[in-house]
């Protein structure tokens, strides 16, 4: 039907010897969509989601105890009999990137050759953050470093001050340097190289085409989009819940109103509103305006703290954790004859589970950043600088935290993870600092605002994948995701609380992993195959040149 | 000369529904010839696939060739120009605003569906142009 000319691919009067594109497709960006009511979305893959979803929220309201048990047990089923799963694709996908940046594959460019980069670094790394890991660093800053310190991973009890505390860190910095943004990376590589390169919609079934070849636009396309929408939902609405339980425990303990049901249910409806006015606004005028503020409280507040606390240590440890981290690397990131199961399951497993989850999320707003940068350059700063600036953020706040126990004595936030109230170890941290009421304000506002963008970017990236790869299909669309994200997240805090949010994304991490190792096949056919492309067009070209020499 | 009610005329175009702008073009081609003005027509796109184009740069070209046709068929000087933004479905108008006041447009003329339940909650682009803006705009239904 579609006239070959119009995609931009040339057919017709070339040489026969010319190379041929062999992943171009006819699919027209949204020719699989329906328009009921004005508005524009995939067909099935809008109904399954949105049905699946409302189903999913109706069961957890009306038996939130039968819920709650089921969720309940599914994340340990999950996390002990899948654990080499995501322990090995978590290793598979770093290693993977470094193939890709060593290989030749690593100088193609994303969106051809003469494409030109459409954000600065600092604001392209910044937006990284924003997205949605926010809510993480705000929670797990100050309990992550505490809590290897009292429980050591590697079973390695009875090391020396000085031991326990590089261990503590080193594990803390594995769980969120380099291996959540290799998985974020491969994703956001593979959407942002087959819609920018190729021309097919950004959606995450257009990855697996050298793969599926045509039929990835049926079922198995289908599959694989569902399955993305799944994981974003169920990965945000995770992040979104430690959002309400550290936001409603820093209200509670600044203002004293009391830690209930209420407070946190209240939290997701005020912050649903708010970030519907952002979804309303649109990304330059929501998401961007806020994820930059947000950006600069955060490092004030990270500046504070290094200064307040003791920032001649932090300095120092900063290199002493990197290299910490380096040493560890290894057995950490192994599966075989461990024993310290509660690391490795409660910790690792689940990180890693959570990371692939919220990875086509990230991954779509990472494609959306990143024309104009070769794959090279793209994987190495998209790994290195955000792995950079969390080891100097958690460094920050778990060296504090560590001067306090081990110099001061001092007990709060021990407590705090002793007695499983983690909401409450950021705000028991800045308490032995100076103007402790301000920076816990400072920190509750953090968390609130990063919980508006992640939602939002959510409800815009979930659209996204409902709508065929559209990216101006109408803004009710979005708010519809929108008001879910937020029933989600209510739904499943009646249902269980927060693990019952972990079980989920646990859930929907495993088939998506699948997905991940599928798409980094994919994306090394595609990228191996353009390669090629370019190298015979440039013969061509030089060809070409030297008989049109010769004829001058 | 310095008497002529309109010089330029810009009309936004949805590349993706070209067949619902008749009217409205053939209005903005009939004012034109009646004034002796010249058209631009104005698109938006974003620089991800989309329904029109698989990227900026085939979209700038279809919508040129796109004004060339006009511009043969109606004997109106017409132009085009394509503005790529990050967010088209939330900063459209916004968008179209400023190019055609950057483009110094004196006219907008632009199509528009009839109301239904979703105007009620989200306005329509005509809509909000014609109530936001401080160009004239004639609106043509159908």
């Amino acid at each position: 039907m579609q006239q070959s000319t119009d995609s931009g691919h040339q057919s017709g009067d070339e040489p026969v010897d010319e190379p041929v594109d062999e992943y171009v497709s006819d699919f027209e960006v949204g020719q699989d969509n329906v328009q009921p009511f004005g508005l524009d979305f995939h067909q099935p893959v809008f109904a399954i989601s949105a049905i699946a979803v409302i189903v999913f929220v109706a069961f957890t309201l009306a038996f939130p105890q039968l819920a709650a048990n089921w969720f309940g047990d599914l994340r340990p089923w999950l996390t002990t009999k899948f654990d080499f799963f995501f322990m090995a694709a978590g290793n598979i996908f770093v290693l993977f990137c470094i193939a890709l940046i060593v290989l030749p594959v690593g100088k193609v460019r994303i969106g051809g050759p003469d494409a030109e980069p459409m954000y600065s670094y600092a604001s392209w790394v910044s937006m990284l953050f924003a997205a949605g890991i926010g809510i993480g660093i705000m929670f797990y800053a100050v309990l992550e470093p505490m809590n290897h310190l009292l429980t050591p991973p590697l079973g390695m009890e009875n090391l020396s001050e000085e031991a326990q505390r590089e261990l503590a860190m080193a594990a803390t910095v594995f769980h969120w340097a380099i291996h959540p943004w290799a998985i974020y990376g491969i994703v956001g590589l593979a959407l942002a190289f087959f819609a920018y390169n190729k021309g097919l919609p950004l959606i995450v079934r257009s990855a697996m085409y050298p793969i599926f070849g045509e039929r990835v636009w049926g079922w198995p396309g289908h599959v694989i989009d569902v399955l993305a929408v799944f994981a974003t939902l169920f990965g945000l609405a995770t992040s979104l819940g430690y959002g309400a339980e550290q936001s409603a425990g820093g209200l509670s303990y600044l203002f004293g109103i009391s830690e209930g049901h209420m407070v946190k249910l209240t939290i997701i409806v005020v912050i649903t509103i708010m970030a519907l006015i952002s979804v309303l606004r649109g990304l330059d005028g929501g998401i961007k305006i806020l994820s930059e503020s947000n950006m600069i409280m955060a490092a004030v507040l990270g500046l504070f703290v290094l200064l307040v606390g003791p920032t001649l240590t932090t300095l120092g440890a900063i290199f002493d954790n990197t290299v910490a981290y380096f040493r560890y690397l290894p057995a950490l990131s192994n599966w075989v004859g461990r024993e310290d199961m509660y690391f490795m399951h409660d910790w690792t497993t689940f990180y890693w589970s959570w990371w692939i989850a919220f990875s086509p999320f990230v991954g779509m707003f990472i494609a959306r950043i990143s024309t104009g940068r070769t794959v090279r350059e793209f994987l190495l700063v998209s790994i290195l600088a955000p792995s950079f600036i969390f080891i100097v953020w958690m460094t920050i706040f778990g060296t504090g935290a560590m001067d306090q126990y081990f110099l001061r004595g001092y007990e709060g936030v021990v407590d705090t993870v002793r007695n499983f109230q983690p909401e409450l170890s950021l705000f028991m941290f800045l308490a032995e600092y100076p103007l402790a009421t301000l920076t816990s304000g400072i920190g509750i506002l953090l968390v609130l605002i990063f919980f508006v963008t992640s939602m939002d970017s959510g409800a815009l990236v979930v659209d996204t994948m409902t709508a065929g790869g559209k990216i101006d299909a109408p803004i009710a669309q979005r708010v519809f995701w929108c008001v879910f994200l937020g029933l989600i997240g209510i739904a499943l805090m009646e249902g269980g609380g927060l693990s019952s949010l972990q079980a989920l994304a646990l859930a929907t991490g495993f088939p998506f992993g699948i997905v991940i190792l599928l798409m980094s096949v994919s994306l090394y056919k595609g990228l191996a195959a353009e390669l090629q492309l370019l190298e015979a067009q440039a013969e061509a070209e030089a060809e070409a040149e030297q008989a049109e020499g010769e004829r001058a | 000369m310095t008497d002529k009610l309109y010089r330029h005329i810009g009309v936004p175009v949805d590349m993706a529904h070209r067949e619902k702008l008749g009217k409205a073009l053939t209005t903005a081609m009939e004012l034109a010839r009646c004034y002796d003005a010249r058209v631009t027509l104005v698109a938006v796109t974003s620089p991800a696939p989309g329904e029109a184009a698989h990227n900026p740069k085939e979209f700038r070209a279809k919508l040129a060739a796109f004004a060339a046709e006009l511009a043969e068929d109606a004997g109106v000087p017409v132009d085009a120009q394509t503005e790529v933004i990050g967010d088209p479905a939330a900063d459209l108008d916004k968008a179209l605003d400023r190019q055609f006041h950057e483009l110094g447009v004196d006219l907008v003329v632009m199509a528009s569906h009839v109301p239904g339940f979703r105007e009620y909650i989200f306005h329509s682009n005509a809509g909000f142009l014609a109530s936001h803006t401080d160009l004239s705009v004639f609106v043509v239904r159908g």
